[in-house]
């Protein structure tokens, strides 16, 4: 994974709350079996409607998203992280995230920044206000950046660190694998086993 | 201090923990399915690693797939090949499989606690959100993503952070004809779809434990709608006697020292959770969703809500918004509100008692003209077991559709889909715009709101049937 320090690029407000994991992109697409190739399907219900803030010409190109309350319920597809991440998204601001969709975010180097809802609200218009105006996330020092708007965003230590070192958790988790087999020794027998 | 029972089960995984790291969690159970799994195997594959305990993980095909004609081909060649990817990464890594066809296949968490792999105590994980419904049995059961399933596989762990604890007491009797289902869902409307994020929510109170091990995994499956990671509900004689004798319950001295075990899981006395609710169970009665996420409820008696009832404005755009979706008029009563199809199924409520249920109510009784009514088993051991209490004759008369297990209708992925603006009554968990096919319109109600529905047209409850 490549470390994230800081991004900037233009944003979209996307002005809508509980946007779901279903919304992010619907199941049909869920079919595939690769990693990549699910930006077409990334709000695909919302983007049959031409007046849809990223198929308006002064959204092109974002790459931060400034979204509404509880954003990423629902399903634990982590094809919404990678859709989000194929059509050119680096970092999604909320005031709150769905955990399992943060989690996901953190392990595929998606930025989920949580900010209170008064800094959206503040980022909704000053973006609609000047749609070029460049936002810069940084999580070295974990501030948020638009004109003259700074703020603090909330984001997991551990998850910093990983994102900021571009690490991968399975190759952290298997420099313990002494604990690992040692902890299998003592599991009690009763304990099921699936063949 | 008295610990909760998700701490204590929390605790009794630790691998490693280590100052300023999320601890390292030890994973007894991983349950897989076609869809959120072949780019974990392919990650595998690309590392050169095995599957470390291909003996804890499961495999079935249940969302991909479809209920009808299940002896023939998959006919849609992407899901095809999906459900092959499927078959042939399990081959590959050793992982055992229930294929379409098999009589162990089925959704995935109706097959764990049927073959008595789901016990509690247990950690268990699957590439879905509705993990969460093994909860019931005392288990601390949640849902992952693809690289935390490619981390499970990879090493039998995950690296997870303490969740907080959150109590949701349910005390007093269920008036009749109000089920899990009813609770549930007045429960997430009550504290909404993200009042549980950051929460393993435990079901207490005297409500709870008159459930049927059925009625509590309704229960904990939707824990997830309301944002919390887990459900969970102490283990207890319902529990055990749900769990003995399946085939892998543990046996002998081996059941004796897993039951002594497992009546240590409760929470003590003296322990405190970071938040608690209150549900008055007597006061609850028959609730249906109008909106579109599954916080949107309520009793089945009231109004379509207007925006103007909203506590803030992003509250107000939201009721807006879920009204022009769903094509509804503030003031109209729920009862009114014409319905086309109706689904009974899922892992929320496709269990035996379920069909029990629905069966209960259809007997005699007519579809209503026009209307369409899916009865979708959650595997293939409950249709057989349908089918030998003559259930399914109840619905082929009735004018219902007969299927074959799979998610079928909750998620609009396979072929059971609603075409756009169908209106649907469904006993599935999730309401958001088009989960059950594009466009979509979908009512969550409990199986027997759902088959009273099939028979009056419109949102009703079985007290309505004349």
């Amino acid at each position: 994974m490549e470390p994230f320090i800081s991004h900037t690029g233009t944003a979209a407000p996307l002005r809508r709350s509980n946007v779901d994991t279903d919304q992010i992109i619907p199941a049909e697409y869920l079919k595939r079996i690769t990693r990549d190739g699910f930006e077409d399907g990334l709000f695909s219900a919302w983007r049959k409607d031409p007046d849809f803030v990223l198929n308006r010409p002064e959204y092109q190109g974002v790459s931060v998203l400034v979204a509404g309350p509880d954003f990423g319920t629902g399903s634990s597809r982590e094809h919404a992280v990678w859709a989000l991440q194929n059509y050119g998204f680096a970092v999604v601001l909320s005031s709150r995230f769905a955990d399992i969709f943060r989690g996901n975010s953190g392990k595929g180097g998606l930025l989920t920044a949580q900010v209170d809802q008064d800094v959206i609200e503040q980022l909704w218009t000053l973006i609609e206000a000047d749609p070029s105006l460049e936002v810069t996330v940084d999580l070295e020092a974990r501030t948020v950046i638009a004109g003259d708007l700074t703020a603090d965003f909330e984001v997991d230590d551990y998850v910093r660190w990983r994102l900021m070192e571009g690490l991968d958790d399975i190759g952290i988790t298997l420099q313990h694998a002494d604990a690992i087999t040692e902890f299998e020794s003592s599991r009690p027998a009763f304990k099921p086993v699936t063949q | 201090m008295g610990r909760t029972l998700a701490e204590k089960v929390w605790q009794d995984h630790i691998v490693r923990s280590a100052e300023g790291e999320p601890d390292l969690l030890y994973i007894d159970l991983h349950l897989v399915h076609e869809v959120t799994s072949p780019q974990a195997f392919d990650g595998l594959r690309a590392a050169g690693r095995p599957v470390r305990r291909p003996d804890l993980t499961l495999a079935t095909e249940d969302h991909n797939i479809p209920t009808i004609d299940v002896d023939k081909p998959i006919a849609d060649p992407v899901s095809r090949a999906q459900v092959e990817a499927l078959r042939k990464n399990c081959a590959d890594f050793g992982v055992p499989l229930y294929s379409l066809g098999n009589v162990e296949q089925g959704i995935v968490h109706v097959v764990g606690p049927q073959l008595g792999l789901t016990q509690p105590g247990m950690t268990i994980v699957c590439g879905d959100s509705h993990t969460s419904t093994h909860g019931a049995f005392g288990a601390l059961a949640f849902g992952i993503g693809t690289s935390e399933v490619e981390h499970v596989m990879a090493t039998q762990t995950l690296p997870l952070k303490p969740f907080k604890t959150m109590a949701i007491n349910v005390d007093g009797e269920l008036p009749d004809g109000v089920s899990a289902k009813d609770i549930i869902l007045a429960v997430i409307a009550e504290i909404g779809t993200g009042g549980g994020q950051g929460y393993v929510l435990e079901y207490r109170g005297s409500a709870i434990r008159g459930l049927s091990m059925e009625g509590r995994m309704t229960i904990c499956n939707m824990s997830i709608e309301a944002g919390a990671r887990a459900g969970m509900i102490a283990p207890d004689q319902t529990t055990f006697d749900y769990v003995e004798g399946r085939e892998h319950a543990p046996k002998g001295a081996e059941w004796d020292a897993a039951v002594a075990y497992w009546k240590t899981l409760f929470t003590d006395d003296d322990a405190t959770f970071d938040a608690e609710v209150t549900i008055d169970a007597a006061s609850l009665s028959p609730f249906v969703t109008w909106g579109t996420n599954p916080g949107q409820g309520l009793p089945l008696s009231a109004n379509v809500p207007s925006p103007e009832d909203a506590k803030n404005d992003v509250d107000r755009v939201a009721i807006e918004r879920a009204l022009e979706y769903m094509d509804l008029t503030p003031g109209t009563p729920l009862r009114d509100v014409a319905i086309d199809t109706v689904f009974i199924g899922s892992c929320t409520n496709g269990r035996i008692e379920d069909l029990r249920v629905a069966a209960d109510i259809l007997k005699d009784r007519k579809v209503k003209d026009g209307m369409r009514l899916m009865i979708v088993p959650g595997s293939a051991r409950v249709r057989l077991q349908a089918e030998s209490e003559g259930l399914h004759e109840i619905f082929i008369a009735a004018g219902g559709e007969w299927r074959g297990a799979g998610c079928s209708m909750c998620l609009g992925m396979n072929p059971d889909k609603l075409t756009p603006g169908e209106r649907s009554a469904s006993t599935s968990n999730r309401n958001f715009e088009g989960r059950q096919g594009p466009g979509g319109r979908t009512h969550l109600v409990s199986p027997a709101v759902a088959a009273a529905t099939a028979v009056t047209g419109h949102l009703a409850s079985p007290a309505d049937l004349a």
